[in-house]
């Protein structure tokens, strides 16, 4: 058995009288793309804070790489190789798109105390930049971020993550509010993706989860209550009662 | 640089400007450009985190009165000849006394930065006043250096070379430190790490999921940020010779946040530019009427209303906000 | 208890009741505008001067007492009309520059029409003696009277804000802006509602404030900036921590500048002593908002759960 990439044990997190995360256990391989489901309210959100260090848990453990790092700050988990996207898209909106990949670019390559030496014209941050652009397919380099497309958005929110050189990719509904061409688009980019990375996706569009997950995790009311893959969850009764049901009038 | 003639342009207007005020016959306009230059230099470095950080310190004149105090107080020891807690000896040496100046401020606000970024929105508004208000009445407490009553500073520190009696060589000397300020904040602005500054100002939320540990780098800014602020007062004290609490009063701190605003948040030049504003407002509706301040408050309120992006924007040179 | 302390004690009520019929009706503007309001001194400046003026003229405190109710309604709800209503959606920022330049107008305005010789204003017919309430202790009565028309706004304004149809809203809208303006309220009158109530709180303060100090220009903003304090340690928004975090500040500095000077003369001379003493006791507010908003950054009672 291989050591995986992720390995969250026994998560819980309360709101009030809420269980928004009940005792959640979950595993994700090396390579593997790995799809978290779930209605609304199953605890998406409460989740990943927790994977990505916005919101500390109340019991349980998050190991990356054989490293604890439940405590460990948002930034510190980065570092490390775990690198997430928004599902609303967090971007700097003044400046340009290569702008904003340059500067996760520059996160990567070490500390930015450097005071002197002038960022915006520095190839080693600008040739790594543009590259990322076109590895998810965003031709307009110069266009401020306030300016770009929707999809244009989703496509940096993307190459922001890639920046970091993740081991763990953690992709927060890339593909919510995208048209259907756009949808394609990203779904072959993940698909191109696929296995140079391990990834956790996070996705309500059930035809590119089906499409693209190696193995599916299906949330509901904060617990996971079915692992394994599309064809073993399309199977399973209880996946079937709590949420199919439900998810298939979206 | 696509300004460089403007600019060449700018600096030699400012370079003649005690010849032209000595023709003209208004030598007393010296005193009140070499007073612009210093709040200038207050007003970029406050611009430093509040532009380009986000990060709006309502307690910026704690530093321009800490590093006016520390010239006075350096020369009131040094008039004594009493050395401060029997150790340090006063000095009346700029080059002496605009170190420790900036040295001082720097170390206050890396200890109040520490502690005030922890917090973020109002409450760091609240909290960076609350320790300007510590300051101030600190200052007004201590009776070995005036009180309120304030300090005077009888003699301008001397310099090699340069005699700061004369109101000319203190105001070349005022704008060579302006330049280079503003000429080493346009480099830092550009840098990584005036590029993670930028970022923590547009979505602190993106930065950290980078992997920028943002607080750190705020914390840098607000030093550096409160060193600039210090030179700026311990010029400030050499132009007026004589330092009070008013200095670091929160009016101060409102009157320099709105010099900034005025000019152009996250512009270059806009906070001397909106320096240059405010004390030229104030001299010359000053000399028109008593009641200058009528007039200005609702020219402050049509700036926010109506020209968001301040005089710089106006001028339509380095818009950002609108 | 010595009748020192006492009294001290009840100078610290007094002063905590007048920070926080200020801070009251900021805290509620700050929570459900997001908007921060320097000009907020000013209102008070504005009851207190429209009190004396017309008390001066008509002889009568009562009369005074009406006007300066009626003239910092009336000037909030113009502000707020005039100004305040381009604000709502602006940055911190852009608020703090156009109402610093609100103040800048309203205090040159009142110097302009009435000098900068403080007004001085007498105290209400019946409240002018003083009530001895422990042995050996009298006590002005017509700062027992502010403790008292303090409490009782506390009171209504809980009621206000518990069992009214405004108060629903109120409380809705500092916690869930958003639903309120979808639930389609009309929330441009209930902001001006809001923020004449706010302003006709602070024009009782300073009608109160009249009579105990001197009535003067600039007298707002003395009080303003602890009055922010205040708002700050109670936690924005909320009414409740408004009046927690004003008896707070307003006992903690009444206490220190009571007693710090004394404590001060017995280890150094007398004039440095209370020069100090005066100042450490000032500082001492500003220290205790510190430690709260690091130790509670949002306040000790912070509206948005």
């Amino acid at each position: 058995m291989v050591e995986p990439v992720l390995r969250v044990q026994g998560l819980r997190k309360r709101f009030g009288g809420l269980a928004a995360t009940d005792d959640v256990s979950l595993e994700v391989r090396p390579g593997e793309l790995h799809a978290l489901i779930g209605p609304n309210g199953a605890g998406k959100t409460t989740l990943i804070g927790q994977l990505t260090g916005e919101i500390t848990p109340d019991a349980g453990q998050v190991v990356f790489c054989g490293e604890d790092i439940t405590r460990l700050s948002v930034a510190a988990r980065v570092k490390r190789g775990l690198a997430r996207s928004f599902q609303i898209v967090q971007l700097l909106d003044d400046d340009t798109a290569e702008a904003n990949v340059a500067l996760a670019v520059q996160a990567r390559a070490g500390h930015s105390f450097r005071f002197w030496r002038a960022a915006g014209r520095d190839a080693a941050l600008l040739e790594p930049a543009r590259a990322l652009l076109e590895q998810v397919g965003l031709a307009r380099h110069d266009t401020r971020v306030a300016d770009l497309s929707h999809g244009e958005r989703k496509l940096l929110e993307l190459a922001m993550a890639l920046a970091a050189r993740p081991i763990l990719l953690l992709l927060d509904e890339p593909m919510a509010g995208l048209g259907a061409a756009e949808s394609l688009a990203m779904t072959e980019t993940l698909r191109a993706l696929k296995g140079s990375v391990a990834i956790l996706l996070i996705e309500h569009d059930m035809e590119a989860v089906f499409a693209l997950a190696d193995r599916i995790t299906v949330l509901v009311y904060g617990r996971a209550i079915a692992t394994g893959t599309a064809e073993e969850i399309r199977a399973n009764p209880a996946v079937q009662d709590a949420y199919l049901a439900e998810e298939s009038s979206p | 640089m696509r300004n460089a003639l403007p600019l060449a342009v700018l600096l030699a207007g400012a370079i003649a400007l005690p010849w032209a005020a000595e023709a003209l016959g208004q030598p007393a306009t010296i005193g009140l450009a070499t007073r612009i230059l210093c709040l200038g230099i207050a007003a970029a470095s406050l611009n430093l985190i509040l532009g380009h950080g986000g990060m709006v310190s309502f307690g910026h004149a704690l530093y321009y009165g800490l590093g006016a105090y520390t010239v006075g107080i350096l020369w009131e020891h040094f008039r004594l000849g009493e050395p401060i807690f029997g150790v340090i000896p006063g000095s009346n040496e700029l080059l002496v006394t605009l170190p420790i100046a900036m040295l001082v401020a720097g170390v206050a606000a890396a200890v109040i930065g520490a502690l005030s970024l922890r917090t973020s929105g109002v409450q760091f508004i609240m909290i960076t006043l609350a320790f300007a208000q510590m300051g101030f009445f600190l200052f007004v407490g201590l009776k070995a250096y005036g009180g309120d009553d304030g300090l005077l500073v009888r003699r301008r520190n001397l310099v090699p070379g340069l005699d700061l009696r004369q109101p000319d060589q203190l105001y070349w000397l005022c704008l060579g430190f302006l330049v280079a300020w503003l000429f080493l904040q346009w480099r830092i602005v550009g840098s990584r790490f005036g590029r993670v500054l930028e970022g923590i100002r547009q979505n602190e939320r993106r930065m950290a999921a980078i992997g920028i540990a943002t607080y750190r780098y705020k914390l840098a800014g607000f030093v550096i940020a409160g060193m600039g602020c210090g030179l700026a007062g311990a010029l400030t004290a050499n132009e007026l010779r004589f330092v009070s609490p008013d200095l670091m009063a929160w009016q101060k701190s409102g009157e320099i946040m709105v010099m900034v605003i005025l000019g152009g948040v996250g512009t270059l030049l806009g906070p001397v530019v909106g320096a240059a504003a405010l004390v030229g407002m104030e001299y010359v509706l000053g000399g028109i009427t008593e009641n200058w301040q009528f007039f200005l408050g609702p020219i402050l309120l049509a700036v926010v209303l109506w020209a968001p992006g301040g005089i710089m924007g106006l001028l339509g040179r380095g818009a950002r906000r609108g | 208890m010595s009748a020192l302390v006492v009294e001290q004690l009840l100078n610290g009520l007094q002063f905590g009741i007048m920070l926080f019929l200020l801070a009251a009706g900021l805290t509620l503007v700050f929570g459900i505008m997001g908007v921060i309001n320097l000009a907020h001194g000013s209102l008070f400046m504005v009851g207190a001067y429209a009190a004396a003026l017309v008390a001066q003229a008509s002889g009568h405190w009562w009369l005074g007492l009406l006007a300066g109710l009626a003239a910092a309604a009336a000037t909030g709800m113009v502000v707020e009309v005039a100004v305040l209503r381009r604000l709502y959606a602006r940055d911190h920022l852009d608020q703090v520059l156009a109402t610093f330049g609100l103040i800048l107008f309203f205090n040159q305005g009142i110097t302009m029409l009435f000098g900068r010789q403080p007004l001085l204003v007498q105290l209400p017919p019946g409240f002018a003696g003083s009530i001895e309430i422990m042995p050996g202790l009298p006590y002005p009565s017509f700062r027992l009277l502010i403790i008292a028309v303090g409490l009782l706004v506390a009171l209504g304004l809980y009621w206000l804000i518990q069992h009214t149809r405004i108060g629903m809203l109120v409380r809705a809208g500092a916690t869930h802006r958003d639903m309120v303006r979808a639930l389609g309220v009309d929330i441009r009158a209930l902001y001006t509602v809001v923020f004449g109530l706010g302003a006709l709180l602070a024009g009782l303060a300073g009608v109160m404030a009249g009579p105990v100090s001197n009535v003067q220009v600039g007298m707002g903003e003395q009080i303003l900036i602890l009055t922010f304090v205040v708002v700050v340690i109670g936690g924005i928004g909320s009414v409740r921590g408004a009046l927690f975090g004003a008896l707070l500040v307003g006992v903690t500095q009444t206490l220190l500048s009571g007693f710090v000077p004394g404590w001060l003369r017995q280890v150094m001379a007398g004039s440095e002593a209370d020069a100090l003493g005066a100042a450490l006791s000032s500082m001492g507010v500003y220290v205790l908002m510190a430690v709260v908003l690091l130790v509670k950054p949002r306040g000790l009672f912070p509206a948005h759960a």
